[in-house]
């Protein structure tokens, strides 16, 4: 039950994109074509539930014990790039097709603050999930980290959608590009609204 | 380029928000209210300056295979300066910005500014760079959190203007797309004249 209420509240109630804003940079970059706003939801799917399990250990065996938790900015972030560097190494070793699917968007993916984001929510946020609060056990970081990523790719996909259509339309000259995804991403964030209070 | 205008074209020709588009999600998250705004605006600005200066010195030294991930742990390690002198002397603005003072790690206007002007610049303007985009960006910030608050409780920085409830979704969410892509549209309008 703790862990169906995770991934609904991850999912739509507390979307990363369009509740917390984490990752909006390459949501708003990528997300032109259905194709490419897939891709980038795997890769970032991938890397997040990776740096979530290698953080929260790091997190949990190394900086608490020794009583450095004021380096988890640094110990993260330095994490979270070699690891992205070692997934394209591994990847384009061991599945080329997967790899150039995902190709360009790899090394973007260092800089997106949902995946740095991600990691420190699971290591310092309280969640009330099933009663008390609580920090999140492995499992349950796990669970949230996939869950949240599934709220990104949803939400890309769906934008990509619409932004396909939009491209179609006639749209005023100053509205044309961002401004009028921006609002658009407003409308549908207003949307996901309805989901508040569920969990 | 002139030293002054190093220093002010941050503020409308390279506006980080409404020209660059960058740091698009501290823009979105943390402008609820001009005061908040404003704190995170002053906050990354605190960030960009010593980092700056720090890449304009280090960078020659520097090998070019290596030089990202050194101008990250540099930004990192300012912004955990950050993080401590705000826990320290100001916890109520730390716990109300949260996970976005990290996050200044990431936002690409940092990470930016030090790969395409303080790698390559002096000391002083890397400084004066620092100093122009950081204004710019409070400025955008603060903008955004006064159309928002207005909106959204009826009031500016605190004073209460408008009595009763405001449009509530404009505080959340929702608002803060649409409201940076209305300002969007204006400043398309009056600065590009479009």
């Amino acid at each position: 039950m703790e862990y169906f209420l995770i991934i609904i509240s991850a999912i739509f109630v507390n979307n990363i994109l369009l509740a917390q804003f984490l990752g909006v940079c390459p949501f708003l970059g990528v997300s032109n074509k259905l194709s490419t706003a897939t891709g980038m939801s795997g890769a970032v799917c991938f890397v997040i539930t990776l740096a979530t399990l290698v953080t929260w250990l790091i997190n949990t065996y190394l900086l608490v014990p020794l009583k450095l938790e004021f380096l988890q900015t640094i110990a993260f972030i330095l994490v979270i790039a070699a690891l992205v560097q070692m997934v394209e190494i591994v990847l384009k070793k061991i599945s080329p097709a997967l790899y150039s699917a995902l190709g360009i968007f790899l090394p973007l993916i260092t800089t997106n603050c949902a995946v740095l984001g991600v990691a420190i929510t699971v290591v310092t946020k309280q969640f009330t999930f099933g009663g008390e609060a609580h920090l999140l056990n492995l499992g349950e970081s796990i669970v949230y980290a996939v869950a949240t990523s599934l709220g990104y790719g949803l939400a890309m996909i769906l934008f990509a959608g619409i932004r396909e259509h939009l491209a179609m339309n006639d749209v005023p000259k100053a509205f044309k590009g961002l401004p009028i995804a921006l609002i658009s991403v407003g409308i549908m964030a207003l949307a996901f609204l309805g989901f508040s209070g569920m969990v | 380029m002139s030293k002054f205008s190093i220093l002010t074209k941050g503020l409308v020709k390279e506006n980080p928000t409404f020209v660059l588009l960058l740091g698009m999600c501290p823009t979105l998250a943390t402008t609820t209210s001009a005061i908040n705004g404003l704190e995170m605006g002053l906050a990354t600005m605190f960030v960009l300056i010593l980092s700056n200066i720090v890449i304009s010195l280090i960078a020659p030294v520097v090998p070019d295979k290596v030089h990202i991930p050194a101008y990250i742990v540099v930004i990192a390690t300012f912004v955990t300066v950050l993080q401590l002198v705000m826990q320290a002397f100001t916890p109520q603005v730390y716990s109300t910005l949260g996970l976005f003072i990290p996050l200044i790690v990431v936002n690409c206007i940092v990470l930016g500014r030090a790969e395409a002007f303080a790698g390559k610049n002096g000391v002083v303007d890397s400084a004066l760079d620092g100093i122009g985009i950081g204004i710019g960006f409070t400025l955008a910030l603060t903008v955004i959190g006064i159309v928002r608050e207005i909106l959204g409780s009826g009031s500016v920085f605190g004073f209460k203007f408008i009595a009763g409830d405001g449009i509530l979704a404009f505080v959340m969410a929702p608002g803060a797309f649409i409201v940076l892509g209305y300002l969007l549209v204006l400043f398309n309008k009056i600065a590009k004249k479009q």
